[in-house]
């Protein structure tokens, strides 16, 4: 995707993005603390809760949900963020990139090297961002296409039931192992790590809880196992909706060649897609409702994000760029409508979506 | 399998249960001093001189004690950012409360804090207890104790435990101040007992440490073990009169002393980021170019700012060392670049 942005004016753009960036930074503190401590007792409380409430039978679905709000909270709006070193600055230990585990089976120290590392730097670029397919969908028009794809819609509903363990088995990258370019002997290391978390996580929700709840043991389990899903079902679409809705644009490695800061800006601005939603929305969505605004400044406190998107909003607009956002619903119509749609081969361009302008069309305009 | 599998105990079951967090991340929403593995403190007394504050802790039942002249690790949130200090109590090893008396120097971000702030039921982090600089066990015959400025409170509590003790052999207190500060008072009636001698000195009355002084308080300074506490520059002059064999030396600064050679460039890699080397140390460097790296003491003691330097020469400030491997693990704040250095921050 050849920009039609200068070399000038993208250094113009890094210079604008980067001051944004300086202010909030200059503006951290207490605030950003008191929020995230905030966040952490809501999400304690509602754990607590979705746990006692095992016991009372008639409450079960209160517990249920309950506990699924912890899970989508821990996740979202603390673990994720936590881990991408938003509350570094605060030098807590408790709160601090490297130590952090999170409640899902992945280990955090392998999240941390495939997401923010992998996935933040080469955002959307084919074969270098493995989120873009996670090594088992056809996401975009340039992977190639075989009948193996014909199950795009299949594997895309087991990922979201399984997205907890589809998130942990991503380090393995099965795709690379069945192309011979990756040994399982190699996968030893990082299979132990996952042993290790995966038994622990599960021995806690399908162990011990229920055995605490004794003649209860059944629902617990359930409550539990249900719990877990509505977890995996809600990030599994939020997440989804941050790359794939149609608009958002993919580059390869030959266009990243030698990137400057502003381009780099600009990949994730066209990579990215927000969803709109009210206050609570956000927060259950860990903000990453502000995909874009994240993927400018993922070590940015995510509570930031929404101050920020005015700005970011007028900056594409002073530069011609897409400013990819719309209702979960749409968002979500339109990534199923992707993976319905490459399960086929052929290379028939999506629909562009009417919020925003596709670069292709700036570039000809310009 | 789980800790909990392999011999239950309550704490196993809790942790289990708790997992992937830690039980203190709850316990502390229901109140900070309700921990099950953390060491923290409460400030239960306060007390100010127009130059320092004086706080009795309470600590949480972690807290194993001290030895006289250790160390410990105070840990307190200044505008939402943790900021570590080291302080060495001052009071009696055989005392409840741990007793810390911070001097609030100019520019000094947390003890400026804690002498605007501290105020009983603030809860803080605290460490276990750390440092060489202690009375041998079984004491020695004589104990000269010599300090300067904020550097008396290890060794007052030193003459402290000594006291407590009922120790029998004779000590000497030899301490220099600018202004009347928290212990004078006590160090004077300590000094009623038959085999405790104690002598301020003002500088600019009595002028800076020399034999003179030392033979007015302990003629028998030759025999004894000698410990002292302050800048770099008394600490050296006592050296020269003392010698090193029986002495022990405690650093609280750093001195003037901690500047290399400008010359260079410093790349942080991780960062992205180059600075000209201006030969302060790496972590005044990292910070003035905009880096916030985890650190302490920023004296060398603590080791909270050990970071990998990826490639270049480094020398420590403390020892004179230099060190030129790669992938090696350094303290940023006791650290200076010899030249060109990368550092993986």
């Amino acid at each position: 995707m050849p920009t039609h942005l200068s070399p000038l004016q993208l250094d113009e753009l890094a210079r604008e993005l980067d001051a944004v960036r300086q202010r909030v930074v200059d503006d951290l503190g207490e605030e950003d603390r008191a929020y995230i401590y905030r966040v952490i007792k809501a999400q304690r409380g509602f754990e607590v809760a979705g746990r006692a409430l095992m016991y009372l039978p008639p409450a079960w679905i209160l517990g249920v949900g309950a506990l699924s709000i912890s899970k989508i909270l821990d996740n979202m709006e603390i673990g994720h963020n936590v881990m991408h070193g938003q509350y570094d600055w605060m030098r807590d230990p408790a709160l601090n990139s490297k130590m952090f585990e999170w409640d899902n089976v992945c280990p955090s120290e392998q999240w941390r090297y495939s997401h923010n590392y992998r996935h933040h730097t080469y955002t959307n670029v084919l074969d270098e961002d493995r989120d873009i397919g996670y090594g088992i969908l056809r996401m975009d028009e340039s992977q190639k296409w075989n009948p193996y794809y014909l199950g795009n819609p299949v594997y895309a509903f087991a990922l979201m039931v399984f997205f907890e363990w589809g998130v942990m088995m991503h380090d393995l990258e099965f795709e690379r192992i069945v192309a011979g370019e990756r040994t399982w002997g190699e996968t030893r290391g990082i299979r132990r790590q996952m042993w290790h978390k995966g038994v622990k996580q599960v021995v806690k929700d399908y162990v011990l809880f229920p055995a605490l709840t004794g003649p209860l043991f059944v629902p617990t389990v359930a409550g539990n196992v249900i719990a877990n899903l509505v977890r995996n079902v809600w990030a599994y679409n939020i997440i989804f909706c941050g790359h794939f809705p149609s608009g958002t644009v993919t580059f390869s490695r030959e266009e990243i060649q030698n990137e400057s800061r502003g381009h780099w800006y600009y990949r994730q601005m066209l990579g990215s897609a927000n969803i709109t939603g009210s206050k609570l929305f956000h927060i259950l969505s860990g903000n990453l409702s502000h995909q874009i605004e994240h993927h400018l400044f993922p070590d940015l406190p995510a509570r930031r994000y929404p101050q920020i998107a005015p700005e970011i909003r007028a900056i594409c607009e002073k530069y011609g760029l897409p400013y990819n956002t719309g209702r979960l619903s749409k968002q979500v119509g339109s990534v199923v409508a992707k993976i319905f749609r490459l399960a086929l081969p052929g290379r028939t361009s999506p629909e562009p979506a009417p919020s925003s302008v596709s670069p292709r069309e700036l570039a000809a305009a310009a | 399998m789980t800790a909990a599998s392999k011999r239950f105990s309550p704490l196993g079951l809790a942790e289990a249960l708790a997992t992937p967090h830690a039980v203190d991340r709850y316990l502390e929403l229901i109140h900070p001093m309700l921990t099950v593995r953390e060491l923290r403190a409460a400030v239960i007394d306060v007390r100010r001189s127009p130059s320092s504050v004086t706080l009795t802790l309470r600590p949480t039942r972690q807290w194993r004690g001290f030895a006289a002249g250790q160390f410990v690790r105070v840990s307190v949130r200044i505008d939402g950012r943790l900021h570590t200090r080291c302080y060495s109590p001052a009071g009696s090893d055989r005392a409840t409360g741990i007793e810390l008396t911070i001097r609030a120097h100019d520019g000094g971000l947390v003890s400026q804090y804690l002498y605007a702030n501290a105020r009983p039921g603030m809860t803080i982090g605290l460490s276990a207890a750390e440092g060489t600089f202690v009375l041998p066990a079984p004491r020695p015959s004589r104990v000269l104790l010599i300090s300067g400025g904020s550097g008396i409170t290890p060794v007052m509590s030193m003459l402290r435990t000594l006291c407590d003790e009922g120790y029998a052999g004779e000590v000497a207190f030899l301490h220099y101040a600018r202004d009347e500060g928290p212990y004078l008072d006590e160090l004077r009636a300590l000094a009623v007992r038959p085999n405790v001698t104690v002598r301020v000195r003002h500088p600019a009355r009595h002028g800076y440490f020399g034999v003179a002084h030392l033979r007015a308080v302990a003629p028998w300074f030759a025999d004894a073990e000698t410990f002292v506490c302050g800048p770099p520059a008394l600490m050296a002059a006592v050296r020269e009169v003392v010698g090193s064999e029986r002495l022990h030396t405690e650093e609280f600064t750093l001195g003037g002393s901690a500047r290399g050679d400008a010359g260079g460039a410093i790349t942080f890699t991780r960062s992205g980021v180059t600075a000209d080397n201006s030969g302060a140390t790496l972590l005044e460097q990292a910070e003035a170019a905009g880096l916030t790296p985890e650190h302490g003491c920023r004296m060398g003691i603590c080791f909270s700012c050990v970071q990998v330097k990826t490639a270049g020469c480094t020398r420590n400030v403390r020892t004179g060392e230099t060190d030129s491997d790669p992938d090696h693990e350094i303290q940023l704040c006791i650290s200076v670049p010899v030249g060109d250095v990368a550092l993986d921050i």
